[in-house]
């Protein structure tokens, strides 16, 4: 889970890591009251989770609390790379001398930590590696011991710190790290990461990725979640405990297996190229239960979208065998009655297939049709929901 | 011949007496797997039956190993206690450690596998989150079922489970040396690339099927080592071309953010690698037909 940048400024002040004074505004005249609490010059910047806001005109200064009520009023609503803003974020202002870059994150390749760092900060970092590579430190973290002082110190002198400085960048390493492990996340970057004019070593945005499966552990996590940005029928599949993202399509998808579930969004794709476009309308997982149920919930989810023009079921039977599967099926059209209305293509396969199938061919229902491949369900369902008359 | 895990594997359970566990032992038992017995601290000195199976349930790892020779062992406990009982069979010296655990903390992961590295390498981890491993016709060790497929030549491995049973059941006719589930987590205890090599080095392996996902580089670092080091034919599949950008599909490493770990940048570097790509599992199974001309 990705936060907002003053959630992040937040954590990094809880954890001893240098910020400036934020407050955050959602009417122009709330913007207005939170500079003239932080006085002097302030910067109004919008609070989405996506890069490059400052280049979409995301990021004002301002001089006053006039203008940074005048900002307000311009960055909000705007859309940046689709991502609406509903907030944004009043800062002090900094006279800034040097702009670094750092991060840690997760090396999935060595299966452990790394940290990244540069005194080339500011810039977007993909880019700076592909361009300059030799001016990004890339330094292992072994989880056990964590980043240590001598670490930090090790970070900043191969990005290149100079010596007075490597001294006054550790504790800020170190607090980063904490709140690396402290908070289970899987991605904590500052850029820029500041020098000011007065010496003092700031931490000027912040981006904070949190590992859900970590929930347990961080109750407090909870009121960081914000469904503000995510699609109504996301947010009810999520309130029904279902792994569903609300796609652009056409046909409904419901599988078991984050991977099958993908490998159909897939195949229906290509099978739509026949059909004049026809696409997935979700990518839907109902994981290895698949009991009536479950499959009722999934139904009524996706039958809610008024997108769908068809339902492509897809389910290899492993561990769940598909006569279940089969009269969860069955089951979940009579708990929805009249409220299904759409065909349903079935693709079973697996444990218990013959009897599975039986199940849906005695239900003998006007919305099911049955498929024996998964690429003829894609491609049944594909005609079903098709733009070509 | 097979990787990993074979007919001479002895096999505990670590959270035998929970559903999941239970449920999979019988399973496992089913499938010819020597299970040998289980841990549970609290319920040591105890016993659960599978049919005409009375097996022990220990206190310990250590104290299993010690009674009954296991050098393998699966991990069926909930998230929160995944960690420990990993860390406790790496102290106790297990070879092969399952890991069937979904939701397990990404920082768990790392520690245990930093743990493991620390302890010179003596366990190898598979997952967590991940349906294990499968040598047909010899052991089961995780949930894959045992019934899709048989003994032949072709070495598999996937992040994903239930394409790892739909690609067995295209190529079932064949028969696979070894199929192993690898977990679609961002860290995972064994890679595409260490099962590969594994599979390049097993004599029953003749030809290998690789499927991926979206999200992160663990398919084009693949590429690299199969460009350089393998010289079986490699067949792949990438689940995700349709994929929209910034949302996670199911798995917590599923995810394309910007211009990397798209299924495109995947199918393009296996590709440069002499790999060939199918567009669906059933095309990635045709490819692997016409690889060993059957």
């Amino acid at each position: 889970m990705d936060l907002y940048e003053y959630q992040a400024r937040d954590l990094f002040e809880k954890y001893g890591v240098p910020v400036l004074a934020g407050i955050t505004a959602t009417t122009p005249d709330e913007a207005r009251a939170a500079a003239e609490q932080l006085g002097g010059t302030t910067v109004v910047k919008a609070q989405v989770k996506v890069g490059g806001r400052g280049k979409a005109g995301g990021v004002k200064v301002a001089k006053s609390p006039d203008e940074a009520r005048a900002a307000a009023d311009a960055i909000l609503g705007m859309s940046i790379k689709g991502h609406q803003v509903g907030t944004v974020m009043i800062a002090a202002g900094a006279r800034i001398a040097r702009e670094f870059y750092f991060s840690v994150l997760l090396d999935r390749a060595q299966r452990s930590y790394l940290s990244l760092a540069s005194v080339e900060g500011g810039m977007e970092i993909e880019q700076l590696a592909v361009e300059r590579p030799e001016a990004l430190a890339r330094v292992e973290i072994d989880p056990l011991t964590g980043i240590t002082p001598a670490k930090a110190a090790a970070i900043a002198r191969a990005a290149g710190f100079p010596d007075e400085l490597v001294e006054r960048a550790v504790p800020v390493f170190t607090a980063l790290y904490d709140v690396f492990t402290g908070e289970d996340a899987t991605l904590v970057e500052v850029n820029p990461l500041v020098l000011t004019q007065e010496g003092d070593i700031l931490a000027l945005d912040g981006k904070v990725s949190l590992d859900e499966n970590a929930r347990f552990r961080h109750p407090e996590h909870r009121v960081l979640v914000d469904d503000s940005a995510a699609n109504p029928l996301e947010i009810a599949a999520k309130a029904a405990g279902l792994n569903y993202v609300k796609l652009d399509g056409e046909v409904g998808i419901i599988g078991n297996g984050a991977g099958l579930v993908m490998s159909t969004l897939d195949v229906v794709a290509y099978a739509g190229e026949n059909y004049g476009g026809v696409t997935a309308a979700n990518f839907l997982d109902i994981g290895g239960g698949a009991s009536a149920e479950v499959m009722a919930a999934g139904l009524d989810i996706i039958l809610g979208d008024a997108q769908v023009r068809s339902v492509f079921v897809n389910v290899f039977g492993g561990i769940t065998a598909c006569d279940a599967v089969a009269t969860g099926i069955v089951n979940a059209l009579e708990i929805l009655g009249e409220s299904a209305t759409k065909p349903l293509v079935v693709r079973l396969d697996g444990n218990n297939v013959e009897e599975g199938r039986r199940i849906l061919a005695d239900a003998n229902h006007p919305l099911i049709s049955i498929a024996t491949t998964m690429d003829d369900g894609a491609d049944i369902a594909a005609r079903l929901a098709s733009k070509v008359k | 011949m097979s990787i990993f895990l074979d007919s001479s594997s002895v096999v505990i359970v670590q959270g035998i007496t929970g559903s999941e566990g239970s449920k999979h032992t019988a399973r496992m038992l089913a499938a010819g797997t020597r299970v040998v017995g289980g841990v549970n601290a609290r319920k040591a000195g105890t016993t659960v039956v599978h049919g005409e199976t009375e097996l022990p349930v220990f206190g310990s790892v250590a104290e299993a190993i010690e009674t009954t020779g296991a050098n393998a062992s699966i991990i069926f406990v909930p998230p929160v206690f995944a960690k420990d009982a990993m860390i406790e069979a790496i102290d106790a010296g297990i070879e092969l450690l399952v890991v069937i655990t979904e939701g397990v903390p990404v920082h768990d992961s790392a520690e245990a596998w930093a743990y493991a590295k620390a302890k010179g390498n003596v366990t190898r981890i598979i997952g967590p989150n991940c349906p294990g491993i499968i040598t047909p016709g010899e052991s089961l060790l995780g949930i894959t079922p045992a019934t899709i497929s048989g003994p032949g030549p072709i070495g598999l491995v996937s992040k994903s489970g239930t394409l790892t049973y739909q690609m067995m059941f295209e190529l079932r006719d064949i028969g696979f040396s070894t199929a192993i589930g690898i977990g679609g987590d961002p860290i995972v205890g064994t890679t595409h690339i260490d099962a590969i090599a594994a599979f390049e080095a097993d004599p029953a392996t003749e030809a290998i099927v690789m499927i991926g996902e979206i999200g992160g580089d663990a398919e084009e670092r693949a590429a690299e080592y199969i460009a350089a080091n393998v010289t079986k034919p490699v067949v792949a599949y990438v689940a995700g071309f349709t994929a929209p950008e910034g949302k996670t599909m199911g798995h917590a490493g599923a995810i394309v953010s910007g211009a990397s770990g798209t299924a495109i940048a995947k199918k393009t570097a296996l590709e440069a690698a002499g790999v060939r790509v199918g567009k669906t599992p059933s095309e990635a199974a045709a490819l692997l037909r016409e690889a060993i001309g059957r």
